[in-house]
């Protein structure tokens, strides 16, 4: 008997489930705020199931009444992506070590 | 590009953001970490156009619309002040919960761009994950909307609650999986869209009775609701890069809840039910105010201090109001120079989110090597001539280990009353957020400098 591909997608779900446990529980609590906007900018990854949605219309038609929807879902995420990997970069760039010369 | 193949790309690209997330372990890394992620979303984009491969005219309004996107986003990124992270990270997620709901829509109505079958007869696994990611999205984003008001300070901070409110929600959520079923039966699109209109209710009514201090919960708990809705969105697609990334997120921000909850020792139940001290005002509030307080000025404060040898600071939430941080750390510097040894404690839910504080002593230029978390720190408060507590209140209230009528009983707060000598800046005697009276004014040791936060920071370096 073959198995449903959903149980192989179930199986990563939980499996990612426990790798993002232990590895969020590794992070050093002064990070939590870039982890917090890290997170965001990756679920933004969503932008894959927007992109699908905006260049499904058919031959000609570039806006159709679901297309519409894919492309403000790119606006949406695209601003998160961007937003979210920058300013976690900003913010990781402050974090410096004590100057010993000082 | 074969399915095959771009199903393992974007597995390579899932093992990249859990690489992102890695780095945070230390500062050090951090950086790395970000860039995994960043090289994780460029193949993720990039095996998507491929896999499409359909590079007409929609395809240039896909890059004109990421350009758009792509660039309102990055404005943000470099203006934001980082007292404001707290709303900016509401407002993203609010974004993430928004683009879920419509990436649902999109496959709903035209399910054959999605393998997912034809309009009116959609395979049920998908549809049920459609409802799941539309509906999570949906409460991610109506919620975010009003954590980000009420960070904002756009709507008021205190929690509003009116009589029923939990029973509306909970047949509100019983509501919602009616209607799941019956979607499913009829594949009716009126009843896809009510259940969008219900979500977006819920969102909002769980909000709205959660006050000000409880958001660094609200906002971990939403930044894990965008990420079960990414994961029910990447089921319905079958994409594994979304999949790992949203269980990532909902588990980062699970734990992250747990974390803020267990910094003030209340249940999850307890901060989402809401109305934190609205209940438990009137325990004995009245005699305490009677209590004599030892109020001082900038001189007398530079005067404890240059006589300290070591100095424990002790920042919370009024100094991000007051954007003292820039000016505490050139106290700080002056006082090095007289060679008093300095040290910040932060205690969990210190600031409107998770590791708030130190992201603004970052910013500050504060090495993150003198920056302590609670049980680092809490035995050297004894051990140490003057703490100086700036912007916190309720984290310091010593009631907390001393009365077990107190609400705040039993949560964990730093040991600042064992101190030589304790230098609290404040603006009134008012209570804090808990809504009761911190012991620690009325101590012997403790001396009140009644001022705006960067004021009184400028002033007692200027004394020094």
């Amino acid at each position: 008997m073959e198995i449903d591909p959903f149980i192989f997608r179930l199986s990563i779900f939980i499996l990612s489930i426990f790798v993002g446990y232990y590895v969020v529980w590794s992070v050093t609590p002064s990070l939590h705020t870039p982890l917090m906007s890290v997170t965001n900018a990756i679920s933004s990854v969503i932008i894959v199931g927007a992109i699908i949605a905006a260049l499904s219309g058919s031959d000609g038609v570039v806006f159709s009444s679901s297309s519409i929807y894919g492309f403000l879902a790119i606006i949406l995420a695209a601003v998160n992506i961007f937003g979210g990997f920058l300013v976690t970069q900003r913010m990781l760039a402050m974090y410096k070590k004590k100057k010993k010369d000082k | 590009m074969s399915a095959n193949l771009s199903a393992i790309l974007y597995l390579v690209s899932g093992v990249l953001f859990i690489l992102a997330l890695r780095g945070l372990s230390s500062p050090e890394t951090s950086r790395q970490g970000n860039l995994f992620g960043i090289i994780g979303m460029v193949i993720a984009v990039t095996v998507t156009f491929l896999s499409v491969g359909n590079f007409s005219s929609g395809f240039i309004y896909v890059l004109i619309f990421l350009a758009v996107g792509g660039s309102i986003g990055a404005f943000i990124a470099y203006r934001i002040p980082m007292t404001a992270m707290p709303e900016l990270v509401a407002g993203f997620h609010s974004l993430v919960g928004l683009a879920a709901v419509f990436v649902a829509i999109s496959a709903f109505i035209n399910p054959a761009a999605f393998n997912l079958g034809t309009p009116g007869n959609i395979k049920l696994a998908s549809l049920i994950e459609m409802a799941i990611g539309a509906a999570v999205g949906a409460i991610t984003f109506s919620g975010s909307v009003i954590a980000f008001l009420k960070l904002q300070g756009i709507m008021s901070g205190a929690p509003i609650t009116f009589k029923g409110q939990h029973i509306l929600n909970a047949l509100l959520l019983v509501l919602i999986i009616i209607l799941t079923i019956y979607l499913c039966s009829t594949q009716s699109s009126n009843l896809f869209w009510i259940l969008i209109a219900v979500s977006f209710l819920i969102g909002f009514l769980i909000i709205i009775p959660i006050g000000g201090a409880d958001m660094p919960v609200v906002i971990s708990m939403l930044n894990s609701y965008s990420g079960w809705a990414a994961a029910g969105i990447g089921f319905t697609l079958e994409n594994t890069a979304l999949i790992i990334t949203g269980a990532l997120v909902g588990s980062s921000g699970a734990i992250l809840s747990y974390i803020m909850c267990k910094g003030m020792n209340r249940s999850f139940f307890n901060v989402i039910l809401g109305g934190f001290g609205a209940t438990d005002q009137t325990s004995g509030s009245q005699s305490k105010e009677q209590r004599p307080v030892k109020s001082g000025n900038a001189d007398d404060a530079a005067f404890l201090m240059k006589n300290a040898s070591s100095v424990i600071i002790v920042p919370g939430y009024g100094m991000a109001v007051a954007q003292a941080q820039h000016a505490l750390r050139e106290m700080v510097d002056t006082l090095k120079k007289n060679d008093i040894k300095v040290s910040y404690a932060i205690h969990p839910v210190a600031g409107r989110m998770p590791g708030h504080m130190n992201v603004l002593l970052a910013e500050a230029n504060v090495p993150y090597d003198e920056v302590f978390e609670l049980e680092e720190i809490n035995n050297d408060f004894a051990n140490a001539d003057v703490a100086f507590v700036i912007g916190a209140n309720d984290v310091t209230n010593p009631v907390a280990k001393t009365d077990p009528q107190s609400p705040i009983y039993g949560m964990p707060v730093l040991d600042v009353e064992k101190c030589k000598s304790v230098l609290f800046v404040k603006r009134s005697l008012s209570p804090g957020y808990a809504g009761i009276d911190n012991d620690l004014f009325y101590k012997e040791n403790t001396l009140m400098l009644f001022a705006d936060a960067k004021k009184m920071t400028e002033d007692i370096t200027k004394n020094l």
